[in-house]
């Protein structure tokens, strides 16, 4: 060890402040969550569950609620399609643009994603809403999609790294055909991946906001939801309670996909935590 | 590979799967085309396309009579982005903002990451990785949402420093700038732990052996090598501070470009003006890449 006793123990007290100053606001809600009065003065005095059952039986939330899991499901589904099928095309061929296409995937988590927001908005209102396909669920799928892409792609790209591609030829070898090599010897391979992709894929659909405002129209996703109620102080303990829950749901995907991802080490560890928002 | 015995029907094989992949395995080419299909069709007809409506709609105009897009070339929509010195003054508060949050970043994430590279047990290193990314994905509007809280007159930060007779930042410059800071805190650990992770032992040992104190080894070894990793860190808090406009609409009482062209879209719906605000950050983002790129950042990410 190179580094002296005083170093070590700064090192150690200022990690435990940043694991404190992280976690902080995630205690602070939970807390919230069960404050009993209208206003959010610090201390709580009061304890109560009963704004989980008002929030349980808004109208507006749970509609909200449906419509955030629609969206994240038919985003995820469209994600792993497309993605895997560019981690198959990038990992097992050699072509022209490659360079660019792995650049472009990552694009729409690059740019801020006000910028991602404003040319979807820009698409809807100019080029979309004109045939027809006006804001709503299919926009906001379109839009989350778009940025969900990069983390199947990731996921799946990682894992054939490790796979050797005379699995599949043995497999046709043997006789089968694409579909079947597919079936019974790609898919068993790939299987956490797609898993741990689509998890993180459908956490980070649930909880998106920057993009969702320009794209989804009159109809409110759970996010939107909080977001536009943010103004009406009567409905701050209703909000506590969907953000303390909205917490838990995109919390544990994440969990699951780093259990099923395996370790985590340095390099790895950014390519499933930098996707985020 | 495992799995059940293959039934009659897949030894036999019939006719037309057969035909299609082996019509594939020849022409691999043609697989390859039919893998690219969907998602170069998504991203570049969609998402770059898209790009490209709204690089052409900061050209158009808002007529000031029925308040609808008129599709006609201009460069007015620019002009009132240079001349305005309201929106300079905003131009200029957001990149500042994304400077003074990066460096925030910066400083923060380097103690930890140094622990967790040099000093944290295998163990130790993966709970503490997990515990890292765990909040990076819970929901970025409950957090704004609970700064709010936090932040608020009567809220648990004034309740804290009540004590000691300090008054907290409430929704100024310094409470945005600290809630920034918190949100964008991991992206910057991340890659500066990996950045760390990377520097060999010997070489602290060696420095050590040549007689440098822990101090200067710092200065003179794990600083330089580890500056790549703090700029490619910082590309994620300056972009993501550049192209916020929810943390600024709920903790601050301030306008940031996110905000202009928020409300752009929203209440003034000139979607003319806000595409062409939404150039200064890519502006902005171009140019710190460039540079970001020059000092050796890319082979960090």
């Amino acid at each position: 060890m190179v580094e002296g006793r005083a170093t070590r123990w700064f090192l150690r007290i200022a990690t435990a402040f940043v694991l404190a100053f992280i976690y902080f606001p995630l205690v602070i809600i939970t807390l919230y969550a069960f404050n009993e009065n209208i206003t959010q003065a610090w201390p709580i005095e009061n304890w109560t569950t009963k704004w989980f059952s008002i929030a349980f039986r808004d109208e507006d939330v749970r509609d909200a609620f449906l419509l955030s899991v629609k969206a994240a499901v038919f985003a995820t589904l469209t994600a792993l399609v497309l993605g895997t099928a560019l981690a198959f095309a990038m990992s097992r061929f050699r072509f022209f643009g490659q360079n660019a296409l792995s650049f472009l995937v990552v694009l729409p988590i690059a740019l801020p994603g006000i910028v991602t927001g404003i040319a979807l908005n820009a698409t809807i209102t100019t080029v979309l809403q004109p045939i027809g396909i006006g804001f709503g669920l299919a926009t906001i799928v379109i839009g989350h999609a778009t940025f969900c892409i990069v983390l199947a792609y990731n996921n799946v790209v990682a894992r054939l790294r490790r796979t050797s591609q005379s699995f599949e030829e043995a497999s046709s070898d043997l006789g089968a055909d694409s579909w079947t090599t597919f079936r019974r010897v790609i898919v068993p391979a790939m299987g956490t991946a797609l898993l741990a992709g689509g998890l993180l894929a459908f956490g980070l659909s649930f909880d998106e906001v920057i993009v969702t405002v320009f794209t989804s129209g009159a109809d409110q996703t759970l996010p939107i939801w909080i977001f536009s109620n943010l103004a009406r102080p009567q409905q701050l303990p209703v909000i506590n309670v969907v953000a303390f829950v909205v917490v838990l749901i995109s919390i544990i995907p994440v969990y699951a996909a780093q259990r099923l991802a395996g370790p985590v080490e340095g390099d790895e560890a950014k390519t499933v935590g930098v996707a985020a928002p | 590979m495992s799995g059940a015995p293959p039934t009659e029907r897949e030894l036999q094989s019939p006719g037309a799967g057969r035909k299609l992949s082996t019509f594939f395995y020849r022409h691999p080419r043609v697989r390859l085309g039919a893998l690219l299909a969907g998602p170069v069709g998504w991203l570049v007809v969609g998402y770059i396309g898209s790009l490209a409506v709204m690089l052409i709609a900061a050209f158009w105009r808002l007529d000031p009579f029925t308040q609808e897009v008129v599709h006609d070339w201009t460069l007015k929509n620019f002009e009132t982005l240079l001349t305005e010195p309201v929106y300079r003054r905003i131009t200029v508060r957001t990149v500042g903002m994304a400077a003074a949050v990066t460096v925030a970043c910066a400083v923060l994430a380097f103690p930890i990451a140094y622990y967790l590279a040099r000093m944290a047990s295998r163990r130790m290193r993966r709970v503490l990785v997990v515990a890292i990314l765990i909040p990076l994905w819970a929901s970025y509007l409950v957090k704004v949402y609970t700064w709010r809280t936090i932040l608020a007159e009567n809220g648990v930060l004034n309740w804290m420093l009540a004590p000691f007779g300090i008054e907290g930042p409430g929704y100024s410059l310094v409470g945005t700038w600290l809630v920034f800071t918190y949100l964008w805190l991991p992206y910057m650990i991340l890659p500066v732990y990996a950045g760390l992770e990377r520097i060999s032992p010997s070489l602290l040992e060696a420095s050590a052996d040549l007689g440098a104190r822990s101090g200067r080894t710092f200065a003179r070894v794990v600083l330089p090598l580890a500056f790549p990793a703090v700029v490619a860190g910082s590309i994620f808090t300056f972009s993501l501070t550049l192209g916020d406009y929810i943390t600024p609409e709920v903790v601050s009482s301030k306008q940031f470009i996110g905000n202009v062209i928020y409300d752009n879209i929203g209440v003034a719906n000139n979607l003319p003006f806000a595409a062409a605000y939404a150039f200064v950050p890519i502006a902005v983002m171009i140019a710190y890449l460039y540079v970001a790129k020059r000092l050796g950042a890319f082979e960090n990410l």
